[in-house]
This record gives C-alpha cells, sequence and structure tokens, in this order.
C-alpha cells in the first residue's frame, strides 16, 4: 500500500483512478442486472466464472466466433443468444463443430459441464439472452401431460422431426435430428434458442408448462416398448416395404422354389 | 374293418354322384396336369394373401368404426387419453389395444396387403418377361392389368381409413390429384368428399369401397382369371417332349392340391410371423388425423411410393387461363404419367403381336433373353418405377444416408429421362451376350475343367458335349426375320406407307436382332474335328 501511495498525487492519479471505479461498477452492474436475484456471493463467484469462460472461449471458440463473440465471417454473433443457448449447443456436442458441414452433429460434448457453465456464463455475460434451463424448472414428471404433449408435438415439431421423434429431413442436407435419448434439460432449451434451422418457441407460443408436456411426451414416446413388434425405425411405410419385399416375398420365392425342386 | 369303410365311402360317394353327376366332371379336372415351376408360384402368393386380406379383414369389421364423428378417446392408450378424434380413428385404437387379438390381426391384414401387391407386381413381371401374355392369354393379361390397378385404389383406401395423421395426409394428396384434373376436378373433390376437405363423408364412403365394392370386384375378375388359366391351360417353359399341344407336369389330385394347399398355408404363416414380430402403421404414435399436422417423412405403402416420387420431383408448374388453374405440377405425375404407363402396359400384348405379325396361339413361354427387345423394354419400365420409388422414400434415404434431398430429387430428375434408355441397351446387349453364350454351349459344349497339354506345349481345357435335352432347351426357338414390309406382298398389293408402317417396320426389323441359334450343319461341321 506504501508503494501505491507514493503516486496518489500523480497526475493520472485521479482519471486511473475513475476509471478503474468505472469499469469496477459497470462490470458490477452488468452482472447484477443479467442475475438480478444473484447474491454478492454468487456475484463475486459468477464473475470468476465469466472470466474463467472468457478463457475457455478464447481458446475453444474465438477463432470463429471473434475475440469477443462478435461473430465472424463463417461463425454467427454469439452476443445475445444467452446461456440456454451455449448449454445446448455445447452440452449437446454440436460447438465446436467437428467440420465445416451444413450442420452441427450432435456429439459427445468436448467440454466437461463445468466448462460449459463457464461459457454459458462469459456469453450471457456480454448482454441479456434466456438463461439456462436449471433441473428446478424440469418438473415434466410431475406437470406434464402426456397427451396434451402428443398434441402439441404434432401440430408443432412432428412437421420436422418426425411423428415419433425419429427425425426427418430438410432441404440442402440440413435436417431435424432425432430427439431420442435427448437431456430434457437440452430439449428445453432447444425450444426457447431455437437452434439451427429450428425455430423459437418462446413462452408466448408454447407456454412453459405446455414446453413440459411436449418434454413428457417425448420421453413417454422413447419409452415405450414397440407394441407391435419389432419397430422398423418408426419412420414409416418406407422399411415397411422394404422388409416385405426381402423378407416376406424372399422367404416365399425361397419356399417356391423348394417345393417345385424335388419333382424334377 | 377297411373294407367296410370303404364300402361306406363308395356308398357316399355313389349317392352324391347319381344326384349331380359330378364324378365325370371330378374325374376330369382332378387328372388336370399343370407344369412345375417355382415361378408359376408367384400368382398363388398373391391369390392366397388375397385370402388372408379377406379373412383378417372380415375379423377388423366387427369392431372397425367407419364413421368421422368426434369422439372423445377414453380406451387404454394412456398417451392419447382425452385426445379429441374421430371414431374411425377411436375404434381402430380400440382394435389394436383392446381386443384380443385386434392388433395382430390389423397387422397381418396389413404385411398381407403389402404382399398382395408385391406379389401382384412379381406375377406381372413373370408373365411380361417370359411372354405369357401373347394369343390366347390377352384377355387374362388385361383383367391382371385391372387387378393390379385396383389393387393400388383398395390398398390406397385401406391405409387412409384409420383416420391417422399418416392417412389423413394421403387423402389430402388425393383429393389434391382429384382437384388437378382440369375443369372439373373441384367439383369431383366437392362430391368425393361432401363439401370441404375433411368433411364427415369420406370414411364411411371409402368403408364401403374398400370392404364390399372393389373386394366383391376382385372376386369377380380372379374368378375369371383362374377361370381362364384352366380353360387355357398353363403355359410351360420350353424343354424336349413339351410342345404348344400338350401340357408336361403333375397333376392337380394329388401333387398340386398338397404342394398348392400346403403353400396357402406357408404363405399364412410367414404373413402371420410377420404380423407377430414385425410393427406396422403403429397408428397410435401417428396421433389422429387434424388438416393442421403432417409428421416429417410421411409415405404412402411402397405400391404407391413411385406416384409419391413423381409428385415430389415435379418443377412447381401451373397455368392459369380462362379463370381455371391448371396445375400441371400434380396433373402429369399424378395422373398423365401413370396413366401412359398403364394404358400401355394394358396394350403390350396387342402392339407386340402387331409388330412381330404373329397371330398364332402360343403356350410354350419364351426365355426372356430369345426376346432382347421385350426383355429391355420391361427394364426399361422397370428402371423408370424404381428411380420414381426412390424418390417417394427421398427424406428417409437422406437423413439415413447422409445425403441431401436437393441431390436426390436433381438425380431422380435427370435420371427418369436418361436411366431408363440406358437402362434398354444394357439390357439388349446383356440378351444378345446370353444368346451368344447359349450358342457356344451347344457348339462347343461345356467346360470340363480338365486341362491337356498338348504335345507342342499348349494347354487346352477339354469341352464336353451338353446333353441332347439341353442343347434341344438352347436351340428350340424361333428367330422370326423381320417382316418384309417396304415391298409388294405375293399377292401384288403395296405396301402399306405413312408412319405407322415405317415405325413398324422399324420394330420388326429391331426384333429380328438376334444371335443365329447353331444351323444343323454348322453342328454337323464341328461334330467332325472338334475337340
Amino acid at each position: 500500500m506504501k508503494k501505491l501511495s507514493r503516486y496518489r498525487r500523480h497526475k493520472f492519479a485521479a482519471p486511473a483512478l475513475i476509471i478503474a471505479a468505472l469499469i469496477s461498477l459497470g462490470t458490477t452492474f452488468s452482472i447484477a442486472s443479467a442475475l438480478p436475484n444473484a447474491q454478492h456471493m454468487a456475484v463475486t463467484s459468477q464473475s470468476t466464472l465469466i472470466e474463467e469462460g472468457k478463457q475457455i472461449f478464447a481458446r475453444g471458440c474465438s477463432s470463429c466466433h471473434g475475440l469477443n463473440a462478435e461473430g465472424g465471417s463463417i461463425a454467427p454473433s454469439l452476443i445475445g443468444v444467452g446461456a440456454a443457448s451455449v448449454d445446448f449447443q455445447v452440452g449437446t456436442g454440436r460447438m465446436p463443430m467437428a467440420d465445416m458441414s451444413q450442420q452441427a452433429m450432435r456429439k459427445k460434448p468436448a467440454y466437461t459441464e463445468a466448462e460449459t457453465a463457464a461459457l454459458a456464463a462469459y456469453v450471457a455475460s456480454l448482454a441479456p439472452g434466456p438463461a439456462s434451463v436449471t433441473n428446478e424448472q424440469l418438473t415434466f414428471e410431475r406437470d406434464g401431460n402426456v397427451a396434451q404433449g402428443g398434441e402439441l408435438f404434432r401440430t408443432n415439431c412432428a412437421m420436422c422431426h418426425n411423428f415419433a421423434a425419429q427425425g426427418g429431413a430438410l432441404s440442402l442436407g440440413k435436417y431435424a435430428p432425432t430427439l431420442m435419448g435427448v437431456e430434457p434439460k437440452q430439449i428445453y432449451e432447444a425450444m426457447i434458442t431455437g437452434p439451427q434451422s429450428m425455430p423459437v418457441f418462446s413462452d408466448k407460443t408454447i407456454t412453459p408448462s405446455e414446453k413440459l408436456s411436449i418434454i413428457k411426451w417425448i420421453k413417454a414416446a422413447q419409452n415405450e416398448p414397440s407394441l407391435g413388434g419389432a419397430s422398423l425405425g418408426r419412420v414409416g411405410p418406407v422399411t415397411e416395404g422394404l422388409l416385405i419385399w426381402t423378407l416376406g416375398l424372399g422367404l416365399l420365392v425361397g419356399v417356391a422354389v423348394w417345393l417345385t425342386m424335388k419333382a424334377r | 374293418m377297411s373294407s367296410s369303410k370303404e364300402r361306406v365311402a363308395g356308398n357316399v360317394a355313389g349317392y352324391v354322384d347319381d344326384r349331380t353327376g359330378a364324378a365325370k366332371w371330378l374325374k376330369k379336372n382332378l387328372t388336370k396336369v399343370f407344369p412345375d415351376h417355382w415361378s408359376f408360384m408367384l400368382g398363388e402368393i398373391a391369390l392366397y394373401s388375397f385370402i388372408i386380406l379377406l379373412l383378417s379383414g372380415v375379423f377388423l369389421t366387427f369392431w372397425f368404426v367407419p364413421s368421422q364423428q368426434d369422439v372423445i378417446y377414453t380406451g387404454s392408450y394412456a398417451p392419447l387419453s382425452n385426445v379429441p378424434m374421430s371414431a374411425a380413428y377411436a375404434s381402430t385404437l380400440h382394435i389394436s389395444f383392446d381386443i384380443r387379438g385386434g392388433l395382430l390381426m390389423r397387422q397381418i391384414h396389413h404385411w398381407a396387403a403389402l404382399l398382395f401387391m408385391a406379389a401382384i407386381v412379381v406375377h406381372l413381371l413373370r408373365v411380361f418377361f417370359t411372354g405369357a401374355f401373347r394369343k390366347p392369354r390377352e384377355f387374362n393379361w388385361l383383367i391382371g392389368v385391372g387387378l393390379v390397378t385396383l389393387g393400388i385404389v383398395e390398398g390406397f383406401l385401406g391405409y387412409s381409413l384409420p383416420d391417422d395423421l399418416l392417412s389423413g395426409t394421403g387423402i389430402r394428396i388425393a383429393e389434391a390429384i382429384l382437384q388437378a384434373i382440369p375443369v372439373v376436378g373441384s367439383y369431383l373433390a366437392f362430391f368425393a368428399f361432401g363439401g370441404a376437405f375433411p368433411g364427415h363423408v369420406f370414411i364411411p364412403r371409402i368403408f364401403m369401397v374398400h370392404i364390399l365394392l372393389l373386394p366383391g370386384i376382385f372376386l369377380a375378375l380372379i374368378t375369371i382369371h383362374l377361370m381362364l388359366v384352366w380353360y387355357q391351360k398353363h403355359t410351360q417353359y420350353p424343354g424336349p417332349g413339351r410342345t404348344e399341344k400338350n401340357v408336361v407336369g403333375y397333376p392337380l389330385m394329388p401333387v398340386y392340391m398338397a404342394k398348392a394347399g400346403g403353400f396357402f398355408f406357408i404363405v399364412f404363416g410367414i404373413t402371420a410371423f410377420l404380423g407377430a414380430v414385425a410393427s406396422i402403421n403403429p397408428i397410435w404414435l401417428y396421433g389422429p388425423y387434424t388438416p393442421g399436422q403432417i409428421s416429417a417423412g410421411s409415405q404412402p405403402d411402397w405400391y404407391m411410393g413411385w406416384l409419391d416420387g413423381l409428385v415430389r420431383m415435379s418443377p412447381p408448374i401451373e397455368t392459369h387461363a380462362f379463370g381455371h388453374t391448371i396445375s400441371w405440377n400434380i396433373l402429369i405425375p399424378g395422373l398423365i404419367l401413370p396413366g401412359i404407363l398403364f394404358t400401355g402396359m394394358a396394350l403390350y400384348p396387342f402392339i407386340e403381336s402387331w409388330i412381330t405379325g404373329d397371330k398364332r396361339e402360343h403356350h410354350l413361354l419364351d426365355r426372356p433373353r430369345n426376346v432382347p427387345n421385350r426383355t429391355a423394354l420391361g427394364v426399361m419400365s422397370l428402371t423408370f418405377i424404381m428411380i420414381s420409388l426412390i424418390n417417394g422414400g427421398n427424406d428417409i434415404i437422406a437423413t439415413h444416408f447422409h445425403l441431401t434431398i436437393n441431390d436426390i430429387m436433381w438425380f431422380t430428375r435427370i435420371g427418369l429421362f436418361t436411366l431408363p434408355p440406358i437402362a434398354f441397351v444394357i439390357t439388349k446387349r446383356i440378351c444378345l451376350s446370353l444368346q451368344r453364350a447359349d450358342r457356344d454351349l451347344v457348339l462347343h459344349g461345356k467346360e470340363s475343367g480338365r486341362l491337356v497339354m498338348m504335345a507342342n506345349g499348349e494347354f487346352v481345357e477339354i469341352h464336353e458335349p451338353i446333353s441332347a435335352e439341353k442343347a434341344w432347351t438352347l436351340t428350340q426357338h424361333e428367330q422370326p426375320e423381320a417382316l418384309a414390309l417396304g415391298t409388294a406382298d405375293s399377292n401384288g398389293i403395296p405396301a402399306a406407307k405413312g408412319l405407322k408402317a415405317k415405325l413398324r417396320a422399324r420394330m420388326s426389323q429391331a426384333n429380328a436382332e438376334q444371335i443365329q441359334t447353331p444351323t444343323e450343319t454348322e453342328a454337323k461341321e464341328l461334330e467332325g474335328g472338334h475337340h
């Protein structure tokens, strides 16, 4: 402190102090406004989280998304996408992308849950956006209505994701992925952030309780045993036609050959 | 013991015969001879799956409610509890989940329908490629074309009845095709649906057509089809001892009674097996139909897949004139192309006989290689259908093989015009090569696998002559010359002129492109010095 006090009358001391005060005030305010209900302690740990996230971002994401997440020629700006978006994209392994294909594929996540949370905190600190979904919000087991979820799914989701959430093709090599095995949290986050070709389903379009119903229906569809025997992928009549021409007709032609063979 | 039993049986038979005169008729018909070949049993698969369809279909009608009345579902499938739906859909769920054996019967019915159409198609291909449609069997060919056409319609109606999301999507497309008919289309759609789509009359109407009208027509046509086979006798593949005047094979009683009867149970068994182990059309997952919903990857059953593929690849062309809109993008792939295809198929026997000038009866079948043009034409048509079918499943293919739907569409758009002619040329070349191979086999015999070193060090493989029976089979077919259409005939009647005559001459000439079968002198010459 003594060393520092030596400069207290330096001609830049006053401006430096004002700048430092402004920065700390601004940072605190922005964090506080991003997390309005956060306790003072949480704010402190949040700021270290943001710092950690910023470093991970600089190493793993900035080459495409820019040093300050401002975006570039090959990747969009992340300012304002929110923590939910990061949690979905990184948590499902879509980001970082393996290659510049039409669409990021779901794969094994490159970052741990803690690293993902740090990245999400950093991106969220840039500008307000949808927050990550917490487990407390995911009360679909208790609050969801399967039948209503099915209705909503068929009205809003099935046109791309197929009637049994098995996924479907979109134009130019893009596709709606299968929803089998997707974490409820990620399904919720996809609905509120609209990743890739997916539209955003805001809470006005589909209310939070309706979102829970949709998740409950998807989980019910996933866990429903195939009631009629082998499911054939639940992709409709194409695989059924394939089976009748290969196994069905194949067996019968084999039998016909066998029936007429002995007599020769 | 047994002698007294025989006496009783004899008395009963005598009693019946005295009153019906059945013995003479039975004696004649039970000994009727049928030739033996696996490809002659393909039509039987279709017949047996039709019987399975009738049996399982009657079972389903006991509980199916053909009504579009709105009901609230209260059955045992929880994910649809309290969902509003049509009575038709609710009753299909009821059959699937609350009727003992209902789901199995539904699945057997649907698998049998897919099998029915597949068996009809392979049977049709066998008849086409072997020339079994030639005189006197043209009527039976026409009945067959009628059956396959009605089969497509009947299958589509069955697919539509449960009124699930997939059914409704199909009906919507059918409505669009109806509406695409110029001028009267919108009226026809209104008549069919009793007003605006979807209305409340469509399910009851197609139910009647599906369970009464079309099955009745099927029964009648199949009966005539079989009576004609019976009356005209079955065709047979060429071979020693087989002529246009006889049928070489086994009698109905007991050989074909056992074979055909056993085959029925095998077909039933395999269909029931599929119904038991493989899910088909899980309507509870699709949900009830509402016009506002649709599922990705909505497909028709396979026999309509090619039509769907054609519609999917057609560019969006519409014209508006005199207050009418003509949607060429639906009209051409949905009605005109299938119309041309099926008309061509129906007329083919007559076209071929016009080209060849052959008005004789044929009971001996052709080996496909010996009629290269017909075989190539068949493969060409199949290629057309296959390419359309691929585009019908373009979305499923795209997701499962990581392709883009646009690339598949462009491949099929271009392929639809380029690949069938290529298939024609390649098939014709293959046929001619096979003819060449047959000729070689007859003249030089088959390879024995024994290599002999000659005195000068040359290695030679010993060829063994093939059996006389085999040689006869390979050389028995006719190789007609091209019709002499350019000149006046022996009575001095001048040759027909004009485009039609030219076309006929050109096609007749193309038919005459064959590899000459070995002549007697060629065979004699070779016998002298060869190997």
